[in-house]
């Protein structure tokens, strides 16, 4: 069965006390939101679904194979991460980089071909960055630089995304433009599962959600059964004020 | 899909002029038309000596030697995703020095002395990407503070050797220390591993691009990531032994090709790379005809002239970065 599955995970975050063991099942055309307070260990999560770091215990499957039995390049044909910032230790251009993700459909002797190069010029065009492709990605701004690291991994082609917040810097017009191509890639039978701040964005477009807390505890599953105004509440130890728009819910923190 | 050939054709052109002026120049000078006619085959008894006995093998090697200093160099950058780190800086030379030095003061000469420098750069180099390393990962400013406190450590015992050796070895051992060629030897070991690395890295070269941009970032394309950092470390470890071995210690190559390269050509490694070993070998075949000549018939030691390049690039480097 396609898809990323987690059987009795628990992330190693040292110093933490195992908590909730995660058994997910992120199938295909699913949008999973994940939330909760900072520090919690969404990006520890992130990483240990993308096989980049070993959980404490259980493990994670790529459809019907674990992740650890898989090489790297192998993983990277089917799952593609967005990571929270990119460092970039040389200057690349960003088509360069959009290019960058083909990687690993590429032998090692093989020169990047004309189509690499239009799936990667179609990549940036689709996130709105085509007209910046020949400019440094050091010198473009926080929300660009974003912009082009999910072409990169659009380009990469994958089965499964995570991402961890894919909307940081980004104005809320792009915040919008990124969660609807997301939401598209899901309608082609993609899955998708992102680290999320905005619980009202969250709310909108994720159709699965895992709530994270502090002590470790951890619980999921369909939107409307998560969006408990209360759960939410202990979730960020902040009171919330519930109201609807747009046929969903809006949650407004309280003043004071 | 991009030219990679124009600028490596170039490259290897201005290579083979530098070798041509090399060559011809020195304390008896020859016309360009006379060492053409001695390459080809003809000439006099005595210029047919002095070109294909004396100073073809010592420009080799000074081609050889600079190349090998700068992919070591840029290979090292990739890994360290640092254009700062060169292996004079990280301290690779000073151990190489101070195995160079103690086979002399033991009384070996030739192959001895070239074998245990390079058996000091290797220690060199387990030395300091192992502490530098620790139980993290090699963070920049980590990996240059070990290399240069390592650095001064080695300077301390080359001065004790120094101090200790008898008087008749002395200007042989400082010359060595500034990096010299004239007992460089020949040339065909340093041209081979030259001419293998560059095959052996265009199929690394779009993982180290990948690479370059981080290590989870590239783990996360598809690399794997610890064997190819281990491959680069040796790599980088062996070319630049295999050129302290020939030549002593000369600074600085490794730093200044790469980043002028850089600033023309971009970052594919597929590309740097080749152009390190063909840009570094002109640089270091032009400094070696300088050090011949500036104070002829004396010589001057390469590694001056290349140092006297390489601490302003270093400096403007560093003031850029912040």
């Amino acid at each position: 069965m396609p898809g990323l599955h987690t059987d009795q995970l628990i992330i190693d975050i040292p110093g933490r006390a195992d908590g909730t063991p995660l058994n997910l099942r992120i199938g295909a055309g699913e949008v999973w939101g994940v939330l909760g307070p900072n520090g919690v260990g969404k990006t520890t999560l992130l990483h240990t679904l993308s096989g980049l770091r070993a959980p404490r215990q259980g493990n994670v499957r790529l459809g019907d194979t674990a992740l650890a039995n898989l090489g790297r390049r192998a993983i990277a044909r089917k799952l593609g991460v967005v990571f929270q910032d990119q460092q970039d230790g040389f200057p690349a251009t960003a088509l360069e980089t959009a290019l960058v993700g083909r990687h690993p459909w590429l032998s090692p002797w093989q020169m990047e071909t004309a189509e690499d190069e239009r799936i990667a010029r179609d990549a940036l065009g689709q996130l709105g960055v085509d007209h910046l492709s020949a400019r440094l990605v050091n010198t473009l701004s926080g929300g660009e630089r974003q912009r082009v690291a999910i072409a990169t991994v659009l380009a990469q082609n994958p089965d499964t995304w995570l991402l961890d917040e894919p909307t940081n810097h980004l104005d809320l017009h792009h915040q919008v433009a990124v969660l609807q191509l997301l939401s598209e890639q899901a309608r082609c039978g993609r899955s998708i599962f992102m680290c999320l701040h905005d619980l009202n964005l969250a709310a909108r477009w994720c159709d699965h959600l895992l709530l994270l807390y502090p002590s470790g505890e951890a619980c999921w599953g369909t939107t409307d059964t998560m969006l408990v105004p209360s759960a939410l509440e202990r979730l960020y130890g902040q009171k919330l004020i519930t109201v609807e728009a747009d046929g969903a819910p809006v949650f407004v923190p309280v003043k004071g | 899909m991009r030219g990679y050939s124009r600028p490596l054709m170039a490259l290897g052109g201005l290579g083979l002029l530098c070798i041509a002026l090399s060559v011809s120049i020195g304390s008896a000078s020859l016309s360009l038309t006379d060492t053409l006619a001695v390459l080809t085959g003809s000439g006099t008894p005595l210029q047919q000596t002095l070109i294909l006995e004396l100073r073809l093998p010592r420009t080799l090697s000074a081609f050889a030697t600079g190349g090998l200093l700068a992919v070591a160099g840029a290979l090292m950058q990739v890994l360290l995703r640092n254009p700062l780190a060169d292996p004079y800086i990280l301290g690779l030379s000073g151990g190489a020095a101070v195995g160079a030095l103690l086979a002399m003061l033991a009384g070996f000469a030739g192959v001895l002395v070239s074998g245990s420098a390079f058996a000091g750069a290797m220690l060199a180099t387990l030395l300091v990407f192992g502490l530098a390393h620790g139980t993290g990962s090699w963070t920049p400013s980590r990996l240059l503070l070990t290399g240069v406190v390592v650095a001064a450590g080695w300077g301390a015992i080359i001065t004790l050797i120094l101090a200790m050796s008898p008087a008749r070895q002395l200007p042989g051992m400082l010359y060595w220390l500034m990096g010299d060629l004239s007992h460089a030897g020949s040339p065909g070991a340093g041209l081979g591993l030259l001419a293998l690395v560059c095959a052996l890295v265009f199929p690394l070269g779009r993982s180290l691009n990948v690479l370059a941009r981080g290590p989870l970032q590239a783990a996360a394309l598809g690399v794997s990531v610890r064997p190819l950092e281990w491959l680069i470390y040796v790599l980088a470890s062996v070319l630049t032994a295999a050129a302290v071995s020939m030549a002593g210690s000369i600074g600085f190559v490794g730093l200044v090709v790469p980043h002028m390269l850089r600033l023309v050509l971009g970052n594919d490694q597929r590309l740097i790379l080749p152009a390190c070993a063909l840009a570094g070998g002109c640089l270091l075949v032009l400094a070696d005809s300088l050090a011949r000549v500036v104070i002829a018939p004396e010589q001057l030691p390469v590694g001056v002239i290349t140092a006297l390049l390489g601490v302003p690039t270093f400096l403007y480097l560093l003031y850029r970065s912040r």
